[in-house]
């Protein structure tokens, strides 16, 4: 499970990349939303990986804390999901107001 | 420590202009706008009191540490925790003056050029609060990026194509930034199991060659996402267009940005990689100072080569944060202290020649606003109201052209104002790190010194020439219409200079008690984790 979750990471991430580097603004946002995906992956990977590990404590008793998932990072994947969601509809805004400005979606603002 | 209720003085920083934003969105935005500018004025003048409470608090306390504000009463490893010392003190008090300065000049006119101008200037203030005062290295993640959103907003206020142009390239910067400081947060919390820094600082020295390796890589991840929002060289090339773009007001907030940057590399590597670190001290020193040096040199060839007064401005920024990082890499006590002095220094004249320009650059009576009108009409949203505020004050060019002088002797550094100063406290610092005796100065000493000075000349011939074509080479051009309450800030701002040059000797006591504790950071991780909670039954045992 480990490969294919950081082959999956690695792929995201390198689509990301090479996305936010194109010219036109779509591309970009398209790239920033990969990245934010792969890096919400790689913050609950850093959790360890595992099935049927609650988060939570049982009520009987709290026994063995190696049976449960750590809660931590996926407290913080769903802050950093929250925040990189907001943050990325604040953007697009820009993008189309950049687009009604200068006539064209290149991310200089005017064609090369 | 303080107990009652001054403790949650702490947290006032963060809840007043939540609170003030708030209450001012609630009220909308163009009924009230005179009643939403009362409300920013009076919190934002009110975070300065707060401030001066708190550095009093800090200064005075054992250890420098005001106090330990846990959110929840919570203990202290598991959950957030606020802690105040004299260097979250300074910061606070120096981004409420600089704050209390821009809002007092956007009253005359610039509030007025888009929607929302209060409102996100004290979501700003918020995060920018949050962030120096937190003590959780995923809550200064939240903060960050409650200022970054106020940010973008704040950078595009007032409209037109250079401003979203700017504005966009900002954003995607920030964006991927954040990104990578999401992976360096999470890195260190995979290997090291904590987020709370003093708790991750106890850890970091008792760590095996792997983690070690693991937690150096999450925190060089870290130090470029801030470095990136610090501008150092070559992660700046952003910061001089969105700078010089940004509204009068908003850039001259904007100045403390870049030293949250440094502000964070100071707290984090001092914290994480001081003395007690073990193998992994001084971790990025040698980056900081050759990164440091690069963007001071960046930033003096920009001046040189900037035609217009704001970019001019932009790059002194660069200056700034460069001569900072440089100073923090050398890793002496001394020229920490000098660096905070130099800081505090060069961020009060940035954020006054910001101001300034608008003034200076003003072309006739009604030449700004007239344009700004135009500009703001043409993308659909417009001034509501054109009438000007506040009195015209007489002999306006000779005022502006005093202020000028002001600033560009605390920028470059010249006697009589607090440059000077700062600038001769860190070099000495920096010379003499081996010790008076012994006569030795390092080749790094030498670069520091020679880089400052050039950088200081520069500037010098940059703002010189950018002076003279303002002020006397346009012979027929009339001189601009400028009101008490646009002046008042900028002579405030420079007032502040003045005062930092006369009591020059208390101040850099403090600076240097800051720079201390910073390089002993065992007073703070004691304080922070020994911290008692009042919930019995909850005991901190993960140290």
């Amino acid at each position: 499970m480990e490969i294919v979750l950081a082959l999956g990471i690695g792929t995201l991430a390198g689509c990301g990349v090479w996305l936010i580097l194109r010219p036109r603004t779509f591309q970009v946002i398209v790239g920033l939303s990969l990245l934010s995906y792969a890096v919400n992956l790689f913050i609950l990977s850093t959790g360890r990986l595992g099935t049927g590990r609650p988060p939570v404590l049982a009520p009987q008793g709290i026994g063995d804390p190696q049976l449960f998932a750590d809660p931590v990072p996926q407290a913080l994947v769903l802050t950093a999901i929250v925040i990189s969601f907001a943050t990325t509809a604040l953007f697009l805004v820009v993008l189309l107001a950049a687009r009604g400005l200068t006539g064209t979606d290149h991310v200089d603002g005017q064609e090369p | 420590m303080v107990s009652g209720i001054s403790q949650h003085l702490i947290v006032a920083p963060v809840v007043l202009p939540l609170f003030a934003g708030a209450v001012m969105l609630a009220l909308g935005r163009e009924r009230h706008r005179n009643l939403n500018a009362a409300i920013n004025v009076a919190s934002t003048f009110m975070l300065v009191t707060v401030a001066v409470a708190l550095i009093k608090t800090a200064d005075e306390a054992d250890g420098g540490l005001a106090g330990v504000y846990r959110l929840g009463d919570w203990p202290v490893p598991f959950a957030i925790v606020l802690v105040v010392d004299r260097l979250s003190a300074l910061m606070l008090l120096l981004t409420s003056l600089v704050a209390a300065a821009a809002v007092v000049f956007s009253l005359a006119r610039w509030h007025r050029a888009g929607a929302y101008f209060h409102p996100l200037f004290q979501f700003l203030l918020m995060g920018l609060n949050g962030a120096f005062l937190t003590g959780d290295l995923f809550n200064l993640f939240v903060f960050v990026e409650v200022l970054l959103a106020a940010s973008y907003g704040l950078a595009l206020h007032g409209s037109g194509s250079p401003r979203v142009k700017a504005a966009q390239h900002y954003i995607v910067v920030n964006l991927a930034a954040s990104l990578l400081f999401l992976v360096g947060v999470s890195l260190i919390y995979g290997v090291s199991g904590t987020l709370n820094m003093a708790n991750l600082a106890a850890r970091i020295s008792t760590a095996g060659t792997s983690d070690r390796a693991f937690v150096e890589a999450g925190a060089g991840i870290l130090g470029i996402a801030f470095l990136v929002k610090a501008g150092m060289w070559p992660l700046c090339f952003w910061l001089p267009a969105t700078y010089a773009s940004a509204a009068p007001p908003v850039a001259s907030i904007f100045s403390i940005l870049t030293k949250l940057g440094a502000y964070v590399v100071l707290r984090l590597w001092l914290l994480l990689f001081g003395q007690d670190a073990g193998p992994s001290a001084q971790y990025g020193a040698e980056w900081l100072l050759l990164g440091g040096m690069a963007t001071v040199a960046f930033g003096a060839i920009g001046t040189l080569a900037s035609q217009d007064l704001a970019r001019l401005c932009a790059f002194s920024v660069l200056v700034s944060t460069g001569t900072v990082l440089a100073a923090i890499g050398m890793g002496h006590v001394g020229t920490t202290g000098g660096a905070l002095f130099y800081l505090v220094s060069s961020t009060l004249g940035i954020a006054a020649l910001f101001l300034l320009i608008e003034l200076v650059e003003r072309r006739e009576p009604e030449g700004g606003l007239a344009a700004a009108q135009r500009e703001t009409s043409r993308e659909g949203e417009h001034m509501d109201d054109a009438r000007e505020v506040g009195i015209a004050i007489p002999a306006s060019m000779g005022m502006l052209g005093v202020a000028f002088i002001g600033c560009t002797a605390v920028i470059a550094g010249l006697p009589p104002l607090s440059g000077f100063i700062a600038k001769f406290a860190l070099l000495s610092d920096a010379l003499n790190a081996a010790g008076p005796q012994s006569g030795r100065v390092s080749a790094a000493a030498w670069a520091l010194m020679v880089v400052l000075i050039l950088s200081g000349l520069a500037a010098l011939v940059a703002l010189t020439r950018a002076g003279i074509r303002a002020f006397w080479a346009s012979p027929e051009r009339s001189a601009p219409r400028v009101r008490v309450i646009e002046m008042a800030p900028v002579v405030m701002l420079l007032i502040l200079c003045a005062v930092q040059t006369v009591q020059a000797g208390p101040i850099m006591r403090f600076m240097q008690a800051t720079a201390l504790s910073l390089h002993a950071p065992q007073h703070y991780i004691r304080d922070v984790l020994g911290s008692p909670s009042k919930r019995p039954g909850l005991r901190a045992t993960g140290t």
